[in-house]
């Protein structure tokens, strides 16, 4: 492992300036990720700035009776404000992985997680995301947990995150500061789909930490679910997996928020699904449209193609279950 | 292994010999021979105080040294495996500040002040925790070489919650793996020891 100075931050602003002053630097909470990605000479940041410490890892009410929960707040809260107004998050986080990660594993370290492509995760293979412009093993190798959706010709690797699917469905916005400021970010804009440049994952600039995540009071969002397909019954990454929280009224879907995981470089937004949810009564009929407009789009490869209707079956499943339990 | 950092062999016979004095002198004896190295020692460690098994200590690590090599080869405490080294088997699974976790996924430096228990700080003397004793009586084990992370994992989620049913545990506990696969008898193990302890509460 490159050698590189640790810096134990004492305040927001003094890691703000850290980042700004050194541009290889990068912010350290629970250290899940970046540790193997350093031991295996993926990452190389010239400074840690270990942000531990930092009062960011509270969960306060919002007036408009949403949450706002830290970026330090850790993947193994059971909060009851989480698991009672927004279930889809808390299933998200219990099956991200396992509890001695989830105990470590930080909100805002969860949404900067690097993907899991076998290809990215060894640097004897080419990898535009790891190195641009060196190609993408992927296209030539194994692409069977790779993404249907959202890719280019750069990139078809997955987003690993089970709490940012949910967070989508939940309309969550990601706080963050820099050197000028605060600003929000939609979590559907926090992640960028690879296009050309696929090493630029997220919105979020160099210089700027993750301050929160807040979480609006939406009426779907206590009726949320998520649902998640994977090759064993405990702790492993998503094949395919939904998240979604719809709002009923009179019998009728009033409004709907569908997203998917492990299927797309981000957690993917299934807008066509939502549509084919809105207006209609909350029965069969509209969630088996819904389920096959999930996949709209998709281009799957020849060996993840089981892919298309495996997502599909996971939306029809996290809605027939969320129906249900009404 | 080449990714590692591995500054000198384990000391595990001079920690042995009195635990916050051993690794006193082994940090200094350290400081000085890397300073005939490079010009550079004060970057090459940071100084660092951790509570491991209830005792004090003040260390003087690389701060690229994980928690788990840390606590092998400065603290000399082996209780804790390395396994994978990539957080999938939760061999080194260890207890900080009271909440379980994996060694090997996090760098020393950032644990400053905390406390860090190991298996080898559950038996109070002779008395063996309940969960060491009922992964004996069921033969929870066959190579052993998960088994302490097995039983601080086990441990943690008896805290987290006491009185779990049996058929939760698997899942409770699917972030330890055992090759051997003596996961019948593991979950028997924590079950019966969730009793015990329930009794003496």
């Amino acid at each position: 492992m490159e050698p590189f100075q640790y810096v134990h931050a004492r305040s927001v602003g003094e890691a703000v300036g850290l980042l700004a002053r050194h541009p290889g630097a990068e912010v350290i909470a629970g250290a899940t990720d970046l540790t193997t990605l350093m031991r295996d000479g993926i990452r190389r940041p010239s400074h840690l700035i270990d942000v531990n410490g930092l009062a960011l890892d509270e969960i306060s009410a919002l007036p408009d009776g949403g949450l706002r929960i830290g970026a330090l707040c850790r993947n193994a809260t059971d909060d009851q404000r989480i698991v009672r107004g927004f279930p889809a998050l808390v299933e998200a986080l219990r099956s991200g992985a396992s509890p001695q990660i989830r105990n470590r594993a930080t909100f805002g370290g969860n949404l900067l997680q690097r993907v899991r492509c076998p290809y990215y995760r060894q640097p004897e293979f080419a990898c535009n995301r790891r190195d641009p412009g060196s190609g993408c093993a992927a296209l030539d190798g194994d692409s069977s947990r790779h993404a249907i959706l959202g890719t280019s010709g750069s990139c078809i690797a997955v987003h690993p995150s089970d709490c940012a699917v949910a967070l989508q469905a939940l309309d969550a916005e990601v706080v963050v500061r820099g050197p000028r400021g605060e600003r929000r970010i939609p979590i559907d804009a926090f992640h960028r789909l690879p296009g050309r440049t696929p090493e630029r994952e997220v919105m979020l600039r160099d210089d700027e930490i993750i301050l929160a995540v807040e979480l609006p009071g939406r009426a779907s969002s206590a009726h949320s679910h998520y649902v998640k397909f994977r090759e064993r019954a405990s702790y492993a990454f998503a094949l395919a997996s939904a998240a979604v929280a719809v709002e009923v009224r009179g019998g009728t879907v009033r409004s709907a928020r569908i997203a998917l995981g492990g299927v797309a470089p981000k957690p993917w937004r299934a807008r066509a699904a939502e549509h084919a949810l809105l207006g209609r009564p909350f029965g069969k009929d509209a969630i088996d449209a819904a389920a096959r407009a999930a996949t709209k789009g998709a281009a799957p490869r020849p060996d993840n193609t089981y892919k298309v209707s495996l997502a599909q079956a996971v939306v029809q499943r996290a809605l027939t279950e969320l129906g249900g339990a009404r | 292994m080449p990714d590692e950092v591995s500054p000198h062999p384990s000391r595990r016979t001079v920690v042995a010999g009195g635990l916050t004095v051993g690794v006193a002198v082994a940090a200094g004896t350290y400081l000085s021979a890397a300073g005939a190295e490079t010009a550079s020692a004060a970057d090459a460690t940071r100084s660092l105080s951790l509570i491991v098994n209830g005792e004090r200590l003040k260390l003087a690590v690389d701060p690229r040294s994980s928690l788990l090599d840390t606590l092998r080869d400065e603290v000399g405490v082996t209780g804790p495996k390395k396994g994978c080294n990539q957080g999938a088997c939760g061999a080194c699974t260890v207890l900080l500040d009271g909440r379980r976790v994996l060694s090997c996924l996090t760098f020393a430096v950032l644990h400053d002040g905390q406390e860090v228990t190991t298996v080898e700080g559950l038996a109070d003397g002779d008395r063996l925790h309940p969960v060491q004793q009922a992964f004996m009586d069921h033969d929870a084990f066959q190579c052993g070489f998960c088994t302490s992370g097995q039983i601080m994992s086990a441990v943690a989620l008896l805290e987290e919650q006491p009185g779990i049913t049996e058929d939760r545990i698997p899942e409770a506990m699917s972030g330890n793996l055992c090759r051997c696969a003596a996961y019948c008898n593991i979950r028997d193990a924590i079950a019966s020891a969730s009793d015990t302890m329930a009794k003496g509460r």
